[in-house]
């Protein structure tokens, strides 16, 4: 009998805000440890936390993209335990009256089904420090410009079956937060993280045990999590065994997990409302706000690229997704005046060459202009395919506009057909057994033999020649 | 200079009778000479007083002076001070220098103010009796045996020992007013909100509020017209403007209705203490208010509902208090929980540990809707029954505490029995209401005091009421004779 998998997610998003949740210290941004916390931040006697109103736009605004009901007067509480890099002891956060209630996100798979994940509900909390176990012998380190930074914490219903949905599921979400410009949405940075709720079960049973696997920063480490922790879960149950609720830490280096801590060690966090903070209150006319602040959702935005640019689903489903990617995609195809090649431009060659770099497309040295460019010369006949692939990395080296590379590198397509003609002329008068060859052969063995004379011209022609006019020429000429 | 009070103190500056460094210098001098016995202060900042006073008097001479000029003022030791030891009482923060300065300080700083030193506390300001700091108890000037309430007990006993003209405190289930009446002085609590708690710090952060304590009701006016306001860094504070409080000392009070709570006069109270809150009740009816009975009747469960809000919330806001950024750290830890576990058991002392235990039981799971959900909801029954008193009468008056000052070590093991000492003035602090101590007379020797609550933000009213009584009467005018020059 074949097993069931039950997936929920727990998904820490950091708002990209100005100031931290409480402290009004601005977020860090790699600084020296501890450069970037106040005395709110780490925690000093008699110290008071004021709520930073655009982390509550921002979560409400997150709210509103998954048709959630917004919470009026939305509470926070104290999380109580203990940790080097928690200065107060406590967690401010959201348990009973989160701002952001139940929701939901459809997402797209594979096969073209789709299917909706539902949103337990989305609440606002307060990011920890960072413990630096290394560089101090037998001692560790606590950075606190991280504290107080603000996330929303995107809590899912069990509702995805395997790990193909999560990342659906994930993939969804960081367009949907990146959309809406409330997350800067880098995984590399910890921008997004993912703890991964799996369980078992034999279909129509009741949910199993679940573990949690915490803190995975990308969408292949999650992906692999979830296919080792199933894996793992089955062998135990096929041998016989039970499911112990626990804490899991997986290690994408090696591709293991190990438990970090069973549901017996857990911590009572004897949650209360912080008296140090009024309920905030989101008024109908900050709802109204907000709603007409709404940036354009990956879901309409795709119905817009199919409709406006008649891309493929596959296509307008990756160019759609992510925000830069989508407003790169936009420059360029209106710049080039043609959206396919725009398209397979963005998703080809940039995407691979970022790629190799470790870029990501706000930081490509090729602008959505200078692309558009490109393809512009590209759909004119001014340059060849592969002399727009040269252009291409000359403008990523900073040679300037594709116009200005063809121009001081001549790279302009040989189309006159009298200079043409000549080069023609002069190669099959200077080989005369490769001609001879080429008339003495049958059809399909002159379509091979042809490739020489134009490797010849284009040589001549150090590649400039129009292929097009080159192959009609040599055909005409060699008979 | 120190049988003046405050009022009087600003206008012989004003009047060029003598300077603020005079001023100054007189008051180092008497904690100097009387300190030692009454342990009131902490910390005594000579250096900067002094200093403050020349900048004061050099204001003065070019006309330019605040609300407080000049005037000298003793600090609680909860409130942050920059660059100088803020200590809260504890072993804890023995070492801890604070970076920044409390709002409070910061304003009556602003308005010319000398800060004369820190004042001794309960440690973390848990306790009736000032029995609980680190730096020992503090003694009451009217006997030295007996103790003067806490948790502002510092506060109370160097302006009842006249080593201080003024005095900050905090009251957060009636730490200024009850060491008030234990030493024949007048002290605040304003309503939540209305003074700033950035830079206190906290115990019981929904109930914690700062107040002035001084010799009359109009120097407490002086103080709080210089400590009120809205501030941003607290989001507890509250935006509501503040009253002109010294203009309305002297309102009529004709008419003025005074309720008097029966739960306030109970069969088990000591007569003479009822007797003597009922004194000054006549004595107001006398100046022309009219005195109605009403009835609190949730206020009996305020006892047991503060000491499940309060250690609630302590044991939260302590938590911070670990031996990693600041405070107290155990020498040679051999890991993280020894170093916390050693840190705080060293650190705090056994009233503080107690609090963090309790609080820490009412917050757990299973626990939480027996313990402090039940407390919050009594917490609202305590407030609905002052709301509906207020809808009859303007004050409400009754005795601040059940006895005058008991002996050092009477109570100390007895922590329930301590606890009822503050029996009359917690309710006040679960509905969040301002409510003043004045003095109102002795019993065998000892002063004894009685409150005046008021409905939000009517300070000014409190103020004129007990302006009005210490118009008519002089207990707030009377003294302790310290021995040695007086």
């Amino acid at each position: 009998m074949s097993w069931e998998v039950v997936i929920g997610l727990e998904i820490h998003v950091q708002l990209n805000t100005t100031s931290k949740l409480f402290s009004g210290s601005k977020l860090s941004t790699g600084a020296e440890p501890n450069t970037q916390a106040s005395l709110v931040d780490l925690g000093m006697p008699g110290t008071l936390p004021v709520v930073n109103r655009e982390a509550v736009r921002k979560a409400a605004l997150f709210g509103l993209a998954i048709n959630a009901d917004i919470c009026r007067h939305s509470v926070f509480e104290r999380k109580n335990y203990f940790y080097p890099d928690l200065p107060k002891g406590y967690q401010t956060t959201q348990l009973d009256k989160p701002v952001v209630g139940a929701g939901e996100v459809e997402i797209q798979l594979e096969s073209g089904e789709k299917k909706i994940v539902r949103i337990h509900h989305a609440h606002l909390e307060e990011d920890a420090g960072k413990s630096l176990h290394e560089d101090f012998h037998g001692m560790t380190g606590i950075d606190l410009n991280r504290a107080g930074t603000p996330l929303i914490e995107v809590v899912t219903e069990p509702d995805m079956r395997n790990a193909e949905e999560a990342v659906a599921f994930a993939r969804k979400l960081h367009a949907i937060v990146t959309s809406i410009g409330i997350c800067d949405g880098d995984m590399s940075q910890g921008n997004m993280r993912f703890d991964v709720n799996v369980s078992i079960r034999r279909p129509g049973d009741a949910l199993g045990t679940r573990t949690e696997t915490k803190n995975l920063n990308s969408f292949r480490f999650m992906e692999r999590a979830i296919k080792l922790e199933v894996e793992r879960q089955i062998d135990v149950l096929e041998d016989g065994g039970e499911i112990v609720q626990e804490t899991r830490l997986y290690n994408g280096d090696t591709h293991t997990a190990r438990s970090m801590r069973s549901k017996e060690d857990a911590n009572d966090y004897r949650y209360f409302p912080c008296p140090d903070l009024l309920p905030v209150e989101i008024t109908e006319a900050d709802l109204d706000a907000l709603k007409a602040s709404m940036p354009e959702l990956p879901d309409t935005r795709k119905a817009r690229f199919l409709a406006d640019y008649q891309l493929s689903e596959y296509d307008a489903d990756l160019l759609s997704g992510d925000l830069a990617t989508a407003a790169f995609f936009e420059v360029a195809a209106k710049a080039g005046g043609d959206a396919k090649l725009a398209a397979n431009w963005v998703m080809g060659e940039l995407a691979a060459k970022l790629n190799a770099e470790e870029k990501t497309i706000n930081d490509s040295p090729v602008s959505a202009d200078q692309l558009g460019q490109l393809i512009a010369r590209l759909k004119d006949g001014t340059i060849s395919s592969k002399i727009a692939k040269q252009v291409f990395e000359a403008c990523w080296a900073g040679e300037g506009d594709p116009d200005a590379v063809i121009e001081a590198k001549g790279l302009k397509q040989m189309s006159d057909s009298g200079e043409l003609e000549k080069i023609v002329d002069d190669i099959i008068a200077n080989n005369a057994p490769q001609v001879e060859d080429y008339r003495s052969s049958d059809d399909a063995k002159k379509k091979k033999k042809i490739g020489f004379f134009v490797g010849q011209a284009m040589k001549a022609t150090q590649g400039k020649a129009n292929p097009q006019q080159l192959n009609a020429l040599l055909k005409e000429k060699l008979g | 200079m120190h049988t003046k009070t405050l009022t009087e103190l600003k206008a012989g500056l004003a009047a060029g009778e003598f300077s603020s460094r005079e001023l100054t210098e007189h008051f180092l001098g008497r904690i100097q000479q009387f300190d030692a016995d009454i342990n009131s202060f902490v910390t005594v900042t000579e250096q900067q007083a002094l200093a403050q006073a020349d900048a004061a008097d050099a204001a003065l001479a070019g006309g330019k002076g605040g609300l407080l000029t000049g005037l000298p003022i003793a600090h609680k030791d909860i409130f942050c001070t920059e660059g100088v030891r803020t200590s809260c009482g504890s072993k804890m923060l023995d070492t801890f220098i604070a970076p920044y300065t409390a709002t409070v300080v910061e304003k009556m700083a602003a308005e010319g103010a000398v800060m004369l030193g820190k004042t001794n506390m309960d440690e973390f300001a848990m306790g009736s009796s000032n029995e609980t700091s680190y730096y020992g108890p503090v003694k009451n000037p009217w006997d030295r045996e007996r103790v003067p309430g806490g948790s502002s007990g510092g506060a109370a006993a160097c302006l009842g020992a006249r080593l201080a003209p003024a005095a900050t405190g905090t009251d957060t289930g009636g730490s200024i007013r009850q060491p008030a009446a234990l030493n024949g002085i007048t002290g605040l609590k304003p309503t939540y909100g209305r003074v700033s708690r950035w830079g206190m710090i906290a115990f019981a952060s929904s109930l914690d509020q700062a107040g002035p304590m001084g010799l009359s009701a109009a120097d407490c006016a002086l103080m709080l017209q210089a400590m009120a306001g809205h501030d941003h860094r607290d989001s507890t504070s509250l935006n509501e403007k503040v009253d002109d409080y010294l203009g309305a000392l002297n309102d009529d009070i004709r008419g003025l209705t005074i309720g008097v709570p029966e739960e306030f006069f109970p069969d088990t109270l000591d007569g003479a203490i009822a007797d003597n809150s009922r004194e000054a009740i006549r004595e107001l009816e006398k100046l022309g208010a009219k005195v109605v009975s009403v009835s609190l009747p949730s206020i009996k469960l305020s006892v047991p509902a503060y000491y499940v809000i309060a250690p609630a919330e302590a044991s939260s806001n302590l938590s911070r208090f670990d031996g990693v950024r600041f405070g107290h750290r155990c020498d040679d830890p051999q890991d993280l929980e020894d170093l916390y576990k050693r840190s705080r058991s060293e650190g705090f002392g056994d009233e503080v540990k107690r609090r963090i235990l309790v609080g820490t039981y009412a917050l757990s799971a299973g626990y939480y809707d027996a313990y402090y959900r039940r407390a919050q909801q009594v917490r609202r029954l305590i407030r609905d029954d002052f709301a509906r008193a207020f809808e009859k009468v303007d004050v409400l008056m009754g005795p601040t505490a059940p006895e005058t000052a008991f002996k050092l070590g009477d109570k100390k093991d007895d922590p329930v029995s301590m606890y009822m000492a503050d029996v009359f003035t917690i309710g006040v602090n679960l509905a969040g209401l301002p409510a003043l101590s004045m003095p109102t007379g002795f019993i065998k020797g000892l002063p004894t005091g009685t409150q005046v609550i008021g409905n939000y933000f009517r300070e000014g009213q409190i103020l004129n009421v007990a302006h009005k009584y210490q118009q008519a009467t002089d207990w707030h005018k009377q003294a302790p004779v310290l021995g040695g020059a007086k």
